[in-house]
């Protein structure tokens, strides 16, 4: 038992973070090309929007959820120190929970019944697709059934998430969960796991960028103010912007 | 004053015979592949008419181009910092394959592999997407030369503000008119294509003001595709990426004309140097409705004056560069002689491709010959052709002509002047002034006194009107392409051999096209 626990919790983590970072350092490096987020919208875009608009936005709260409750633990508590406040947050998160299983659920049902959006599917689309769908689903199960998870999340999993990151690995705390939540925490590994090789990358080239810079791009082949000068030498000249 | 050179084009729309050799040429080069059948990166479409996607110009529905807000500042209509990003995960101004069409093959084989029996084998179509068959809605083209028609030239956007009884004129059965509008992308000076990109994987070259999708840093965020009010650049829905008319640059840089350009039967085609102002983009994109014309043409600099000869050689233009803005058949065009106007300039993207708008199709109208003075005018070739009717360009009452034209005037004035009517009557009476010049010329059957007066009136003089027929009847292929050499000893890898990435995607990276995962 110990030896599993120690697998799936210290061990898998370790793996999935590795996996993770090289692979998607890798394939950004050596094929680009491939970073998309392989939109189907032009092919079917009336059952994507009950699909992808609550999926996605519903990931996005669950995911900044988790990651305050995992940053800011004592302010979470702090919050939640006024029961009807702390109620609020479980209720919106929870709310967003179930938006996020429907929307998926609705972009799974697409991706098969649609035989345009099949056709651009591939096998790892509908592993992840599978793999998110227990997820969330498992999510959904640890907040119903062992209510407050925004209380002791940081209480238990902060604490052991940050020995993670810190190289120093505490997993006891976890071995006595419940098994639902132990599940949620290795699903979670394992979806960080396959990241670089499904098209979740398409997350982590998000275009934040775009807020701050302008709206117009030049670029030029040669440095057109030092290409003239016959004093310049021959080796600088890369593109520059603008 | 930041001066820089761009590649421009000018179509000439009287000459043009809806051949789409053009339109063949490009897809056999660049969209013959999965994912790009339905692409037109040059496609020939029939006006009136819906146009291709279907409806293009209504951007009631697209949502292209910029909007100019009642202080003078502009901002794209369906996409943009804000909106872009909040409609990311489901944009609801995207045209679907439906609005362009599902690309289909036949099965052929089951012509040949089809047991004997009573009935003819038939090659059925199946869709190019799914592989199953399919029932072909539309194709490419499917209103050519339909206009007239009530599905399609009916429904073109550019009869907003006619009348319905203007509107009724056009479709009468002798009456019924129509020209072809061949269209790319512009390669514009404000491309709404290159702001709407979250991912900024759009850009402009400076060196010759080709707009490019950097396929690597592409994302499928599809926002380029809503932002082009021309509806010119495309989701590639197999790899996942969009693209666009790239000009031929690899062809460009070896000193080659675009496929599409070179291809052109009617020799519409015009490509050259322009030298523009930089500094003065934002606000001649930004200007009043009326006056998006002429400010986008002041932006056009004079490649002969001494000041921006200097600031252009300070900006790194090569000295062959500047020689080709000033032999520019484009500039000649454009500013020399004032024929060519921009398509839609209202969507404030400073195209910089531009028109010139047809003459023939617009004023002439068939009449009886035989009515005495009319038939004495005739030459006899004209009469060879056929003996009952004329196809009238009369002299009389000349200006009238055009303000009787076949074609109102608002419907081209929708097109190619932002609703300004005033712009297309002086481009086509300066058209029609060096036709009667020519005839004046060649035939001699008309005054010359009126001829000098109608020259007058335009601003013509018959050295300028012959230049204008030589340059639209005459020019040959190195008269009509004026490229500048692309230099490419100075950038060493602006492009990599060309025949061995054939079938990949752009020319920048050794990389397989393959969709990822
Ligand atoms: S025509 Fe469209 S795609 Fe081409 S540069 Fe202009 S905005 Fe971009
Ligand atoms: S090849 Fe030339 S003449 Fe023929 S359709 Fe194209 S633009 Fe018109």
């Amino acid at each position: 038992m110990a030896l599993s626990n120690n697998f799936f919790f210290i061990g898998l983590p370790y793996m999935a973070l590795i996996v993770f970072l090289i692979g998607s350092i890798y394939r950004y490096r050596s094929s680009k090309f491939t970073y998309s987020s392989l939109s189907s919208q032009f092919l079917e875009t009336r059952k994507l929007y009950w699909g992808s608009l609550p999926f996605h936005w519903g990931i996005v709260f669950l995911f900044f959820g988790h990651l305050t409750a995992f940053l800011f633990p004592r302010s979470v508590l702090l919050w939640n120190e006024v029961p009807i406040r702390l109620v609020i947050l479980e209720i919106t998160a929870f709310v967003f929970g179930i938006m996020t299983l429907v929307g998926l659920a609705n972009l799974f049902y697409r991706r098969l019944s649609n035989p345009r959006v099949r056709k651009v599917s591939n096998y790892m689309d509908i592993i992840l697709e599978i793999l998110l769908l227990t997820q969330v689903f498992l999510g959904l199960w640890v907040a119903y059934g062992y209510r407050w998870g925004s209380s002791w999340f940081s209480i238990v999993l902060t604490p052991y998430l940050n020995s993670i990151f810190l190289l120093n690995p505490q997993a006891d705390a976890i071995f006595v969960l419940p098994l639902v939540i132990q599940l949620h925490i290795i699903f979670a590994f394992l979806i960080i796991m396959i990241i670089p090789f499904t098209r979740l990358v398409h997350f982590l080239v998000f275009p934040l960028s775009y807020l701050w810079r302008p709206y117009q791009k030049v670029i030029w082949n040669w440095d057109r103010k030092k290409i003239r000068d016959p004093k310049t030498k021959w080796t600088i000249h890369k593109p520059t912007n603008n | 004053m930041d001066v820089r050179s761009q590649i421009s084009m000018l179509f000439h729309l009287d000459k043009c015979i809806g051949c789409h050799t053009c339109s063949i040429a490009c897809k056999n080069i660049w969209t013959d592949r999965k994912g790009a059948e339905y692409m037109w990166w040059n496609n020939v479409e029939t006006k009136p008419g819906t146009g291709y996607p279907s409806k293009w110009e209504d951007q009631n529905i697209y949502k292209g181009g910029w909007k100019q807000d009642g202080t003078g500042s502009i901002s794209l209509k369906g996409s943009g910092k804000y909106k872009g990003l909040i409609n990311i995960f489901h944009n609801p101004y995207l045209p679907l394959l439906e609005d362009y069409y599902e690309p289909w093959t036949y099965k052929y084989l089951d012509l040949i592999e089809s047991p004997a029996g009573d009935d003819q084998p038939t090659a059925r179509p199946v869709s190019l997407v799914t592989g199953k068959e399919i029932d072909i809605k539309t194709g490419p083209n499917w209103d050519d030369d339909l206009s007239g028609t009530p599905e399609f030239a009916r429904h073109d956007s550019n009869f907003k503000n006619l009348t319905s009884a203007e509107k009724e004129a056009m479709f009468q059965l002798d009456k019924m008119a129509m020209f072809y509008l061949p269209r790319i992308c512009n390669h514009c000076l404000n491309p709404a294509c290159v702001a709407s990109c979250p991912s900024g994987a759009i850009y402009k070259r400076g060196e010759d003001g080709v707009v490019l999708i950097n396929q690597q840093v592409c994302r499928a965020w599809r926002m380029c595709v809503t932002a082009c009010p021309y509806k010119k650049s495309y989701y590639n829905w197999n790899t996942g990426k969009s693209e666009k008319c790239i000009l031929c640059y690899p062809r460009l840089e070896a000193g080659l004309t675009p496929a599409c350009m070179h291809s052109c039967v009617g020799r519409i085609r015009y490509l050259g140097v322009m030298l523009y102002d930089a500094d003065k983009i934002k606000e001649a994109a930004s200007a009043p409705e009326d006056e998006l014309i002429d400010r986008q043409l002041d932006l056009i600099l004079d490649p002969f004056d001494e000041e921006v000869i200097k600031n252009a050689k300070e900006n790194g233009i090569a000295d062959s560069t500047i020689k080709a803005a000033q032999t520019s058949p484009v500039y000649k065009f454009v500013k020399v002689w004032g024929l060519g106007l921009p398509l839609h300039p209202e969507y404030r993207t400073l195209p910089m491709l531009f028109y010139v708008p047809p003459l023939l199709p617009v004023m002439a109208s068939l009449s009886d010959a035989n009515n005495g003075e009319q038939a004495g005018k005739l030459d006899p070739i004209a009469k060879f052709w056929d003996r009952n009717t004329l196809y009238d360009t009369s002299t009389d009452s000349i200006w009238g002509t055009i303000e009787q034209a076949r074609f109102p005037l608002k419907y081209m004035a929708n097109l190619f002047g932002s609703g300004s009517e005033g712009i297309i009557k002086e481009v086509l009476k300066k058209q029609l002034a060096v036709r009667l010049h020519r005839r004046n010329v060649t035939v001699g059957d008309i005054e010359k006194d009126f001829v000098e007066k109608v020259l007058k009136d335009v601003n013509l003089t018959p050295e300028l009107a012959d230049d204008i027929y030589n340059m639209t009847s005459l020019a040959k292929f190195d008269e009509r392409f004026n490229i500048p050499p692309a230099h490419r000893e100075q950038a060493l890898d602006m492009l990599e051999n060309t025949g061995d990435l054939k079938g990949s995607a752009g020319f920048g990276f050794k990389e397989k096209p393959v969709r990822g995962l």
